[in-house]
């Protein structure tokens, strides 16, 4: 690991100037990709911008009208720990107790997940499933962007220079919502998911009225396979509307293969695990 | 079984070093800080196989916090000969070779150069200013590639050993032996039942929690002071001494705290560079190795190619066997494979058996024994051809193999006869426990199928010397020295041993794991040789002591004879207890010091058994281990809590070979997942607590009765897994790891 300078800023403001003053600088919340990228050598900088001192970006805020807003570096011992969050998005408190051991929990955020852009993120399907917004900060102003949009490559998102992550917003779910996640890894803990599937249907009068379906480790980003959420929109909850849909989700996944598994078990799984989770969500009706 | 009583042995005391290892006191190698230490990395080859073109050091050398540099050419200039270091003859220059490479790269990971600089930082950096450039040469990855006809060479001049005989043709074969007894044709004719698989093993490694570390100071008096982590202290002087060309009184070597080794602290990696690095810079040199360069650079244990084929009789009697062993060695020969034809069989009574070994290099880390070396492969084939035979003779599996065990008498395929052994006590242990009969309950989901499944493997174990010494304290108390690095409780088993002789309590004891001038000859911590061997000498280093307090007695009373017993001295009126009669030794004589040095002889071979219980998700291929019961024969359990502590480790590794480790190399000869995160080793999440049901045959030998039990309990593991596999799923495993890709695509294909 190379030494490098280190910058804690406490305001929207100020981290703006200082990015806009070190374009190679990169941003830090819990560290616990970043450091363990810069200890491997795989990333070098020769600032680290930490943005845990700013407000916007530690605070939980739920707004009983609106949704939830998630600071970017909240980390996600405090998501498991949040009333509200629990009672309202009970998935996203249970991705969020997925996310590594006890140990990472204590410093890894949701936004550094995202920010990250692997395709194995745990809890981006899910966010995706929840419609959820990044709310980015940046030379030109804040800006939304939909997180099926946010990443790009991977380890590259949408962000430019100068840009960060500030919150990402959760619209509340509808009456006869329910939201998963799921993921395959061969052992029982740390482990990198080898496909991950975030579902969230709504069922209303005994039909589902809305369907999302997002995928991890199938592509070079999360994959949002809109059309198979669609594909459900309308039909009874039946096990043939739910094997229609994983078909279609299973299409849509562009794996490779390398030590973690091959591409055809991959894409085998994604019809396993799409068909599991969209059960346990049609089943919780 | 064991009868005698005992007033300690048996018995569960606390660790002696315990305190200082929950406390964080304990040193371990890379926890010493001696003034002015330099950091030394390691420059390491890319490619698999590449022939070194040239080595331009300048840059590095130019480095402002540079203050060494080596390469193989600052080895002595001395004529290659052959060596024998604890693992048979092997030329020096392989030795040499590993350590830092002359003319070729043999596999990605091969150090080729290192520097000596101020912080770790500037080492890995400087490292990484050395110039190499290679010529890549095609690579071979497995035994059976490395042996086809026109498959790249490894070294121009290994020439194969054919049935003991030099060849002259250049090959990857370094030996293929043949063990015969009986007439394996005549057995099979006569056989009801025939079965006969191919098994193919991946490369996997020990997986220890602590990197190979050293710190070396070639002192300006020219002596060598090495501290470091290390299974023999003596190995790694020996070793040091021959590379550097330095004789042995010249080199100290000083154990430190172990976090591990499994075998793969037998071989030297960072010590003589260590050495080399401080020669040329007159400073103490650290090297740590990182996790990657422990995966690629260290020792994992060969893959392998085997074929079993097992005839049996309509009643179930074996009849004749053969075994076809190719183990990768990996960059330099020494596959293991000869223990492997001393197992693979071993269990069972069969009179005709052909065992054909072959130890094959490929451009793969040269490899190092792990836990029972060679043997676990082995019993994989074996004991799931046996359940193969079992279920198509409609025979109890455990049954089939209490029908042929082998027995005290029973002779195996490489010549040795059994002495008594608990190989039919394991197995009537296994099919005794409640856990064998136990229902296997419902699956967790409609996707999910159960089965169980069982297997026994074999050990040897080793002799080989070992010294103690013990020193008497006035207050009764006794300093125990030895030299056998203590990786899972040894030393309060080795003083307990003494305690035992001396009527004393365990916290009586102060044991000491020492350097190499301060205790005779002690060879390494492995081949389950520590509490046997090292126990071995305390018990005649008490003996001893016992020798000269009964001397001191006799002087202080004025009498001939003196007894001991139960502790105490006597004669006649005369009664003084051990501590009693210590506190007076200095009013009659010299101070009580007992020694003794022994070369143990019959270690006496340890079985042990495993029986699983598994869940597989036929969906996803994925097994979930249930229950899991390890039944070893320990001679006897001197501290059963350690035994059980080695039957368990044994059998969390072995689970972990059997579903998911593996070395996984690109076709270019690329380990790819060179981390914890991606060399998948059981996590406490991925195992039941292991059950243990300890037997106690005793080793006739020993006067404890003590079998060593570091190794037989990794043996059956994969293969009672694999039989476990089956009957949930009806299909049979042959590869191992059986990961959730592999058996999800046996259940698709079976
Ligand atoms: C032992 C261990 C286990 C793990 N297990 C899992 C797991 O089970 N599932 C999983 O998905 N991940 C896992 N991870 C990876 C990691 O913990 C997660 O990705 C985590 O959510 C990252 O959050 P962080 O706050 O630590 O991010 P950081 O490491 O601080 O940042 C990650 C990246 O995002 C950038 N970044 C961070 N915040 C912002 C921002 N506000 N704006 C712009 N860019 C930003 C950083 O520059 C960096 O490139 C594990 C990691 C470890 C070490």
């Amino acid at each position: 690991m190379r030494s490098f300078d280190y910058a804690a800023p406490v305001s929207l403001a100020e981290a703006l100037a200082l990015l806009a003053a070190h374009p190679t600088a990169r941003v830090l919340a819990g560290g616990t990709d970043l450091l363990v990228q810069l200890k491997s050598g795989r990333r070098e900088t020769p600032l680290v911008v930490d943005l845990k001192k700013i407000p916007e970006l530690k605070a939980i805020t739920f707004d009983a009208a609106e949704g939830l807003t998630i600071g970017a570096t909240v980390p996600c011992c405090q998501l498991t720990a949040h009333a509200d969050l629990r009672r309202v998005y009970p998935s996203l408190a249970e991705v969020a107790g997925l996310i590594g051991g006890t140990a990472v929990q204590g410093r890894a955020s949701l936004g550094g997940n995202l920010c990250n852009a692997a395709p194995s993120a745990d809890s981006v399907p899910l966010m995706i499933a929840l419609s959820a917004q990044a709310r980015v900060a940046g030379p030109q102003g804040l800006r939304t962007v939909a997180v099926e949009d946010f990443c790009v490559a991977p380890g590259k998102s949408i962000l430019g220079p100068g840009e960060f992550l500030v919150s990402i917003f959760f619209p509340l779910p509808a009456p006869g919502f329910h939201a998963h996640y799921l993921r395959f890894i061969p052992r029982n803990e740390m482990d990198i998911a080898v496909v991950g599937v975030g579902v969230s249907t709504t069922v209303q009068d005994g039909k589902i009225a809305a369907a999302r379906i997002a995928l991890a480790s199938v592509a070079p980003t999360p994959l949002f396979v809109k059309a198979a959420g669609d594909s459900l929109v309308g039909q009874a909850p039946t096990s043939e509307a739910i094997a229609g849909a994983a078909t279609l989700a299973q299409a849509a996944a562009k794996p490779i293969s390398d030590m973690r598994a091959p591409a055809d078990y991959r894409r085998h799984l994604c019809d396993v695990l799409t068909r599991r989770a969209l059960t346990a969500t049609l089943g919780a009706q | 079984m064991s009868t005698t009583t005992y007033h300690l042995i048996g018995t569960r005391p606390p660790r002696h070093d315990g305190a200082d290892k929950v406390t964080g006191r304990a040193l371990y190698g890379a926890d010493l800080k001696l003034a002015g230490t330099l950091h030394g990395a390691i420059l390491r080859s890319p490619h698999a196989h590449a022939r070194i073109v040239s080595i331009d050091t300048k840059a590095a050398s130019q480095h402002p916090a540079c203050r060494a540099v080596v390469t193989a050419e600052d080895f002595p200039e001395t004529p290659d000969r052959i060596v024998d270091l604890g693992e048979g003859d092997t030329p020096l220059s392989y030795i040499r070779g590993n350590m830092l490479a002359r003319r070729k790269t043999l596999y990605q990971g091969h150090a080729v150069a290192a520097v000596a600089a101020t912080s770790p930082q500037a080492a890995a950096e400087i490292a990484a200013l050395i110039q190499v450039v290679y010529e890549p040469l095609p690579c071979v990855l497995t035994a059976p590639a490395a042996m086809a006809k026109g498959a790249p060479l490894l070294h121009g001049d290994l020439r194969c050993t054919e049935f003991g005989q030099p060849t002259t043709e250049a090959s990857n074969v370094a030996d293929h032996f043949r063990q015969v007894m009986g007439d394996s044709e005549k057995g099979f004719a006569e056989a009801d039942v025939i079965v006969e698989r191919e098994f193919t093993t991946s490369t996997v490694h020990q997986g220890y929690i602590e990197p190979h570390t050293a710190t070396a100071l070639w002192n300006n008096d020219g002596r060598l002071l090495i501290w470091c982590s290390t299974q023999g202290s003596f190995v790694v002087r020996d070793t040091v001494a021959c590379m550097l060309d330095l004789p042995v009184s010249r080199v100290r070597v000083t154990p430190m705290e172990i976090g591990g080794g499994f075998g793969g602290k037998v071989p030297v990696y960072v010590e003589p560079v260590a050495a080399l690095l401080s020669k040329k810079s007159g400073q103490p040199v650290k090297i740590t190795m990182t996790r990657r360069e422990v995966l690629e650079g260290s020792g994992p244990t060969p893959g392998s190619f085997i074929r079993v084929k097992i005839g049996a009789k309509q009643d179930g009697t074996l009849v004749a066997a053969q075994a076809y062993l190719a183990y990768e060695a990996g960059a330099y020969p020494g596959a293991m494979v000869a223990p492997a034809a001393t197992c693979v069989f071993a269990a069972y009574d069969i009179a005709n058996q052909t065992i054909d070994g072959y130890d094959v290099v490929v451009n793969k880390p040269s490899t190092a024994p792990y836990r029972a070396p060679g043997a676990t492969n082995a019993a994989f084939a074996t004991e799931t051809v046996l359940d193969e035979i079992a279920e198509k003779l409609k025979l109890d599996p455990l049954a089939l193999r209490l029908k042929n065990a082998s027995k005290e008498g029973t002779r195996r395929a490489d010549g040795a006869k059994f002495r008594r052994i608990g190989c039919v006590e394991v197995l009537e242990t296994m099919k005794a426990h409640p856990h064998y009969t136990a229902p296997l309950g419902e699956p967790s989901h409609a996707e999910a199928k159960r089965g169980r499944g069982v297997a026994v493997g074999f050990w040897m174990n080793a002799g080989l010397p070992s010294s103690c010494t013990l020193n008497v304290h006035a207050d009764g108390s006794v300093g125990l020295i030895e030299g056998s690095t203590d990786i899972g409780g040894s030393r309060t088993s080795i003083a307990m041993m003494a305690a035992e002789v001396l009527g004393l309590q365990a916290d009586d004891m102060r044991p000491s794991v020492v350097d190499t001038d301060t205790i005779g000859y002690t060879g390494v911590t492995g081949g389950s040789r520590t509490t046997f061997a090292t126990g071995w000498a305390a018990y005649e280093a008490a003996q001893d002591v016992v020798k000269q307090m009964k001397e001191r007695a006799a002087k202080l009373w004025k009498v001939d004879e003196v007894h001991f017993a139960d502790g105490v001295f006597s004669a006649g009126e005369h009664r003084l207890s051990f501590k009693e009669l210590a506190a007076r030794v200095g009013e009659v004589g010299a101070p009580v010091v007992g020694r003794a040095s022994i070369n143990a002889k019959g270690p006496g071979g340890s079985f042990a058994g495993a029986i699983v219980d598994v869940e597989v998700d036929v969906e996803t291929g994925k097994t979930s281990i249930l229950r899991f019961t390890c039944v070893q024969d320990a001679g006897k359990a001197i501290h059963p809590s350690y035994v059980e502590g080695q039957m368990q480790g044994g059998s969390v590794q072995g689970i972990g070979w059997a579903l998911n480790e593996e070395y996984f190399m690109s076709p270019e000869g690329r380990m790819m997942n060179a981390s914890f995160l991606d060399y998948r080793m059981p996590t406490a999440l991925d195992v039941p607590m292991i059950d243990t049901a300890i037997v106690e045959v005793p080793n006739p030998v020993h006067p404890y009765g003590v079998r060593g039990v570091g190794e037989a309990n990794i043996v059956s593991p994969p293969a009672a897994i694999a039989n476990a596999i089956h009957a949930a799923t009806g299909c049979r495993m042959r590869h191992l790891p059986m990961n959730p890709p592999s058996v999800l695509a046996a259940i698709q294909q079976c």
